[in-house]
């Protein structure tokens, strides 16, 4: 389990934001596009450097209206996927 | 397989090639034999346009590139308006030029990342390489300044035969100089490189050594410095699929304004490719001809047109299956089913005898347009 007090951050040169165009979510890296859906779109609406990842799973678990600790396994296992790929700080 | 076709997404990447310039005349350079000259260069206010044209069609990515990007004196007025619509805008640079005042432009101008290239990693090598006394120590200092103006910096290395042996000290200086991002890309043999294939070409126990150094690292260093690898698709045993397929990803602009599909489609015959001079980038996405030619599937001949790969790598590159057969609707010779694999088998044979490196250098090496 990750320390819900961390912070979790986009990294440098990382951008998320609304494309017209598409109508879509996307998320902007060095040579990367990726086109978050959903429950994701969500999560990282809220990754803005000063909420904690327990302060994320809160809100979204209210949003929802699901069980916390579903919403914190989801939370955690997105944000770990985008830090693999070097989009997201843990 | 002919149905209705599917709705045309649009371009995710626009790759402004702003000059061939370069202060550097690498010898494996992937621009075309027939460099364009200054005096052909479209001006600032076309590129301007061309910005805006691509913002509006839904193109993400902005990446500048040459020859020498920093060459033209317009690049932070570009970098700013592409900022200015959002675009994420990626330099890629040789850093030779990138002093103390070029670095405060592009930062001030909102440059989202920079992609510096290296041509090996001990300076005597690297200078010999690119062909620049001193630049090796250039590259380092123009790293330092990246780095102090937090813009995120991608560390590039080109490797071939005769420095892919330093693959450890290249992702060793790049956590030394604080890169967020690595490449390590094997040369693709288009252009100079076609030219210089049988010097540059690693032999199959370099290759393997290098993927096992890039895997140990990627292991080590996570998410923290990734490393994208770029894989010499001589060896491999499916091609790739160039550009993310022809016309479906990316359009590329030559310094003088012609639209292409890759980099490289120029060195197809019986193509006449807009200009973004006199025709608008959405109409050159939606309705040229040179743009649907080889898009998606409908073109591809047999082994392909029945292979279950076919919708992952699209019949690989146009431009490799033209350069070694002398056809761009053949399947890619990279693949080991196509019937001209030997051609590249025979390519690797070859390269154990090197011959010497013929530098880049426009107009002293003429050459006729292919085809």
């Amino acid at each position: 389990m990750t320390d819900e007090t961390v912070t979790p951050r986009l990294r440098r040169g990382v951008k998320f934001r609304f494309d017209e165009t598409r109508q879509a979510w996307v998320l902007l890296a060095p040579e990367k596009l990726f086109t978050p859906q959903g429950t994701a779109v969500e999560i990282l609406k809220r990754v803005d450097g000063t909420r904690s990842l327990g302060e994320i799973v809160d809100d979204l678990a209210g949003v929802f209206q699901a069980p916390r600790d579903l919403i914190a396994r989801d939370v955690e296992a997105m944000l770990r996927d985008l830090e693999a790929k070097g989009a997201v700080s843990l | 397989m002919t149905g209705p076709a599917a709705p045309l997404e649009p371009p995710v990447a626009l790759i402004a090639e702003i000059t061939h310039r370069c202060p550097l005349s690498c010898a494996y350079c992937s621009n075309p034999l027939e460099l364009e000259r200054s005096g052909a260069e479209m001006g600032t206010a076309d590129w301007l346009r061309v910005i805006e044209e691509a913002a509006a069609l839904g193109v993400l990515h902005l990446h500048l590139t040459g020859g020498e990007p920093l060459a033209r004196r317009d690049l932070a007025a570009l970098v700013r308006r592409a900022a200015d619509l959002q675009l994420y805008t990626n330099l890629i640079t040789s850093g030779v030029q990138l002093d103390d005042r070029a670095m405060g432009a592009l930062a001030q101008a909102g440059i989202d990342h920079i992609q510096l290239s290296f041509q090996d990693v001990e300076p005597g090598r690297a200078d010999a390489s690119g062909g620049l006394n001193g630049g090796h120590a250039r590259k380092l200092a123009a790293a330092a300044r990246i780095v102090a103006a937090e813009v995120p910096l991608t560390l590039n290395f080109v490797v071939h035969r005769g420095n892919v042996d330093r693959t450890p000290a290249m992702i060793a200086l790049g956590e030394r100089l604080g890169a967020s991002r690595i490449e390590i890309a094997h040369v693709q043999y288009h252009g100079w490189a076609l030219l210089n294939r049988a010097s540059l070409l690693p032999t199959a126990e370099q290759l393997a050594a290098a993927t096992d150094c890039v895997r140990a690292a990627r292991r080590r260093l996570g998410g923290a410095l990734p490393i994208d690898y770029v894989l010499p698709d001589y060896f491999a045993t499916r091609p790739k699929a160039c550009m993310g397929g022809w016309g479906r990803r990316a359009i590329n602009i030559s310094p003088s304004g012609k639209a292409l599909p890759c980099h490289a489609a120029e060195s197809l015959p019986g193509f006449a490719f807009p200009s973004v001079r006199d025709t608008p980038l959405s109409e050159i996405w939606n309705r040229s001809e040179a743009f649907a030619r080889f898009r998606g599937t409908d073109w591809a001949p047999e082994p392909c047109r029945s292979c279950e790969h076919l919708e992952a790598d699209l019949g690989g590159c146009r431009c490799q299956a033209f350069a070694l057969t002398g056809e761009a609707a053949r399947t890619d010779p990279a693949c080991v089913l196509s019937p001209d694999h030997h051609i590249v088998q025979e390519a690797i044979a070859e390269a154990a005898s090197a011959g010497a490196l013929q530098p880049r250098r426009i107009g002293l090496f003429a050459r006729a347009p292919t085809g």
